[in-house]
């Protein structure tokens, strides 16, 4: 079975893993890192979204051999070390920007890559940038202010 | 929800990776960026014994110029089309359809290459290539290499021109001078969906005309009729009743075949508007 290394959240991981783990099980399995949710598993609803070397992705459609290292920051190393919330985060929680909280990770770490390509978005671009992830529960307005008000602070 | 076990290669040049494929042949798969496969492997509706990571193969991502040709490599991220200025500026087309293949998620780990060779038959990539004449490169083993026109490569859904030892290395696209206008126009439910019917319209002012549609049947079409019809300088709207007078496309729980065809007769009139707007605006 492959040996794999990678970065996660700043930590080194190393594991021997089989090659049809994915990162998004690797992720939470082998580091214990559970924030970083699985809905579908098949790459629709983007609750395990993560970055890879910086770029939002999609955890359960790349295995974990293939980021072998590279650098994954996950939902637990997007707020400060201190516990602190980051802006997003922040946003989200002011917006009631959800409700049972199971797709949040994903819409958080996707909100985060797409507002630092694009600090300033209009509301078209944001619509669009959140149809990648699904939530059941909240209608996504609260989405849609969480992201205008991150944008704006 | 979990991929049966599969070998894992991770060849770092194309010989290597073309060999594993010569050797294994339909026991293996290419896996690039991932999107279409991996869900597959998931879904067990396929499975390989072996699967060929091209991701680090030295040289086979990246764009560049080769005098009238922009050469894509085939793992150049989707993402990288929407980007880079030398594409917009070359290939102005490969910008616009990007932005409507899935999602940036997506698009950040796919690539122009798996899209070409999965050739899902409502997706936005075979139809520019048909559009706009592309050629798409395939090598194997002993540095064998050659090239297919776009229209010749995509056979059935999902099923390529490409045999089994072959690896798909580049799309070459022609660079158009003079004065020219592109469009890509869709009809999807959500934004990312694969589109119900889309049209891709290209057109110059030295008589250039490539009209394909997407979404309408088991392959993506170059519609003939319609390009004569542009040519000929017909209204848009008798250019799409052209394009689409033929189609058969498919009923299925998103829409009907009279849906498709009424949505693709609308998808082309508003891409040969747009394109011919675009073309006269540059002269």
């Amino acid at each position: 079975m492959p040996q794999i290394e990678m970065t996660v959240n700043g930590e080194r991981r190393r594991a021997t893993v089989e090659a049809r783990l994915t990162l998004a099980d690797f992720l939470r399995d082998e580091c214990a890192l559970t924030g970083t949710h699985l809905g579908c598993e098949h790459g629709v609803c983007g609750a395990c979204t993560v970055l890879l070397d910086g770029d939002a992705v999609r955890s359960c459609l790349v295995f974990a051999v293939q980021a072998a290292g590279a650098h994954v920051t996950t939902i637990e190393g997007i707020g400060g070390e201190d516990g602190s919330l980051s802006a997003v985060q922040e946003a989200f929680r002011a917006e009631h920007g959800l409700q049972c909280g199971f797709c949040t990770p994903g819409f958080i770490v996707s909100v985060t890559a797409f507002l630092r390509d694009n600090p300033h978005p209009s509301d078209t671009e944001i619509r669009e940038a959140l149809s990648g992830n699904l939530c059941r529960c909240t209608g996504y307005q609260g989405i849609i202010r969480a992201v205008q008000r991150a944008a704006q602070s | 929800m979990k991929p049966a076990p599969f070998e894992y290669h991770a060849p770092e040049t194309l010989e290597e990776a073309c060999g594993l494929l010569g050797e294994h042949g339909d026991e293996a798969k290419v896996l690039a960026g991932g999107q279409s496969l991996v869900p597959m492997l998931a879904l067990r509706l396929t499975r390989f014994a072996h699967l060929v990571d091209v991701n680090s193969v030295r040289g086979f991502s990246g764009v560049r110029r080769e005098n009238g040709t922009l050469v894509v490599h085939a793992g150049t991220r989707q993402r990288v089309l929407e980007r880079d200025d030398e594409v917009g500026a070359a290939v102005p087309l490969l910008a616009r359809a990007a932005p409507l293949i899935g999602h940036f998620q997506i698009r950040n780990r796919g690539t122009v290459g798996g899209s070409l060779a999965h050739a899902d038959p409502a997706s936005e990539l075979p139809a520019v290539a048909i559009a706009l004449g592309a050629e798409l490169e395939l090598a194997r083993a002993g540095g064998a290499t050659r090239r297919v026109p776009a229209e010749a490569f995509f056979v059935g859904t999902w099923t390529t021109a490409a045999e089994a030892d072959e690896l798909l290395t580049a799309a070459r696209f022609p660079v158009r001078p003079g004065s020219c206008g592109f469009a890509i126009e869709e009809v999807a439910r959500r934004h990312g969906d694969f589109a119900l019917a889309g049209a891709v319209c290209a057109v110059s002012g030295d008589g250039m005309a490539g009209l394909a549609l997407f979404g309408v049947g088991s392959v993506p079409v170059r519609a003939a009729a319609g390009e004569d019809a542009l040519r000929a300088g017909a209204p848009a709207a008798d250019v799409a009743e052209a394009a689409t007078r033929d189609l058969d496309p498919p009923t299925d729980v998103h829409a009907s075949a009279a849906t498709r065809r009424q949505i693709a007769r609308h998808v082309v009139e508003r891409a040969v508007t747009r394109a011919r707007e675009e073309q006269r605006a540059a002269n």
